[in-house]
């Protein structure tokens, strides 16, 4: 019963890493369009999406965020030509580790958003919020042993 | 270009008779192999440059004080070549320095031998390996496990040298009555030139190698298994892990770790009071050192694809973690990813550092 009342309440806070050449561009879009997006996703603009690297997502997981978006150009887009495939292999190094050791691999997710995709920026944040609700709060937020 | 040489002398005289055969011809500049040092059966790698030091050369003891690797990048460029005498793990691991331009392979004589494992430091350092030894190497001549090696050793499928100028053959082998060579490269060809030997029709590879290659993809098969049950999700990281006192002796043994100044080492992971203070009242309680965790998933990302299961890092750890399978074991599923593996290839590149604009399509469209 308590248990039921605490997933209700629970609302997930999500990190996005978003290229400011693209993403940072879409979310813009979609706030001067006026579309409806939840409000769970906390957004840091960096300057390409190879700019996050594993540090910055390790630390944002461990410092208790419930979900970690990663978002940029299309790939042949990239502003810099090619960061967006750097950022794609470090993205499939770094979730196969978290599959290997099961933590919690769904709790990240990379998607390619272009700057006219206001609707498709929504839709991602949208989704995405969905399925940490049903996940639940990130566990290490309640871990004294971590 | 491979071809064999056979010498009717123990597998070490006769590797020992030819490296001083290099250093009598000045051939090579020095010689680079494991040694005793001191009289109470302990034992180092050292450089030797007069012969008469060969004396206490034991190449072949199955001992690993350090991974060699990190120690060739130190010397990577002498004048005259060194003759390098090294195992398989090794070997690959010294590649995968070269690869991050930590060393190169034109100064050397890379010497390997197909590999019986070594013995874990309790074992080495006893005071008395030598009582294991016969044993030890009945085991290697019948292409067998030997239990008393090192866990990852155990494990290991890739014990016939990769990227060798010279392979001594030693699995499936009696190695007190014969020294058999196999030349695999013209550098090798043109130093052992004159050397006294008999060149025989035969090949490396054995029955006895399949055998043991067999019986070493069993053992990785249950070790795996094993970690894959003992590491699992959060909580099991967390009692892995909460033994960790975050010395950071692990990377610091670790051959394709040579980073000078690791991210785990730096202010990038220093906490300010108020940072603790916040988890303190968030999550009721904390944990010191911080981010023992974090640090190990830090490092599988950073090198794990890389990692060549020498098993140093859980040789050191004061806390009995078994470091080395959990990163043999994740640095097999991150190393496939990218059809990659550590040490075969020096023209290969570190997967982070290339891509393929036609791969992972299925990736960000999520
Ligand atoms: S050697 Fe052991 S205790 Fe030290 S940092 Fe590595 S895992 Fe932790
Ligand atoms: S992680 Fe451990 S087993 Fe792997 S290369 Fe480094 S020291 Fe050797």
């Amino acid at each position: 019963m308590e248990d039921q009342k605490q997933k209700e309440e629970f609302f997930p806070k999500i990190v996005g890493y978003l290229c400011n050449w693209c993403t940072y561009a879409a979310a813009d879009l979609a706030g001067s369009s006026k579309m409806e997006l939840s409000p769970s996703l906390n957004v840091i603009r960096v300057m390409c999406s190879s700019r996050v690297d594993y540090n910055l997502v390790l630390t944002t997981f461990f410092g208790g965020a419930d979900g970690i978006l990663i978002a940029g150009c299309h790939p042949g887009d990239c502003h810099y030509d090619k960061g967006n495939y750097y950022a794609r292999r470090r993205y499939a190094l770094l979730k196969s580790i978290l599959e290997t050791l099961k933590l919690d691999p769904e709790r990240l997710q990379l998607s390619w958003i272009s700057a006219s995709e206001g609707k498709r920026y929504v839709d991602v944040v949208n989704e995405f919020t969905e399925r940490i609700k049903k996940l639940g709060p990130n566990p290490i937020n309640r871990n004294a042993y971590y | 270009m491979d071809y064999l040489l056979r010498v009717e002398k123990s597998a070490e005289h006769g590797l020992i008779d030819f490296l001083k055969f290099l250093l009598e011809n000045d051939r090579i500049g020095g010689v680079f192999t494991l040694r005793k040092t001191g009289a109470d059966g302990a034992f180092d790698y050292g450089l030797i440059h007069d012969t008469a030091l060969l004396e206490d050369a034991i190449p072949l003891h199955p001992f690993m004080p350090v991974n060699a690797a990190q120690d060739l990048s130190h010397f990577a460029s002498m004048k005259k070549p060194i003759a390098v005498v090294i195992r398989p793990c090794e070997l690959r691991a010294f590649i995968e320095l070269v690869k991050r331009s930590q060393g190169s392979m034109d100064h050397f004589l890379m010497i390997s031998y197909t590999c019986g494992g070594v013995f874990p430091f309790d074992v080495a350092v006893s005071g008395e390996p030598e009582k294991e030894l016969p044993d030890y190497w009945e085991s290697v001549a019948r292409g067998q496990i030997f239990p008393k090696t090192r866990e990852t050793c155990r494990a290991c499928e890739h014990f016939v040298p990769m990227n060798a100028d010279v392979t001594v053959s030693l699995i499936g082998e009696t190695v007190n009555e014969v020294c058999i060579f196999c030349i695999h490269t013209e550098k090798a060809m043109h130093l052992a030139e004159g050397f006294e030997s008999k060149r025989i029709e035969a090949e490396l590879e054995s029955p006895a190698i399949e055998t043991l290659r067999r019986e070493r993809q069993e053992e990785k098969k249950k070790l795996f298994e094993n970690t894959v049950i003992r590491v699992n999700g959060l909580d099991g990281m967390i009692d892995m892990f909460g033994k960790c006192i975050g010395c950071h002796g692990c990377s610091r043994v670790c051959p394709i770790c040579h980073c000078i100044l690791c991210d785990f080492e730096s202010h990038l992971f220093d906490y300010e009071p108020s940072m603790i203070e916040d988890e303190l009242y968030r999550k009721g309680g904390v944990r010191l050192p911080t981010d023992t965790v974090l640090y190990h998933i830090g490092r599988l990302n950073h090198m794990s694809f890389s990692c060549v299961g020498c098993g140093m890092c859980t040789e050191v750890c004061p806390a009995g973690i078994p470091v080395a399978a959990i990163f043999m074991r994740t640095g097999e599923e991150t190393a496939q990813l990218f059809d990659y593996l550590p040490g075969r290839d020096v023209e290969e590149e570190v997967p982070v550092t290339v891509y393929k604009e036609e791969e992972l399509s299925t990736i960000g469209e999520d």
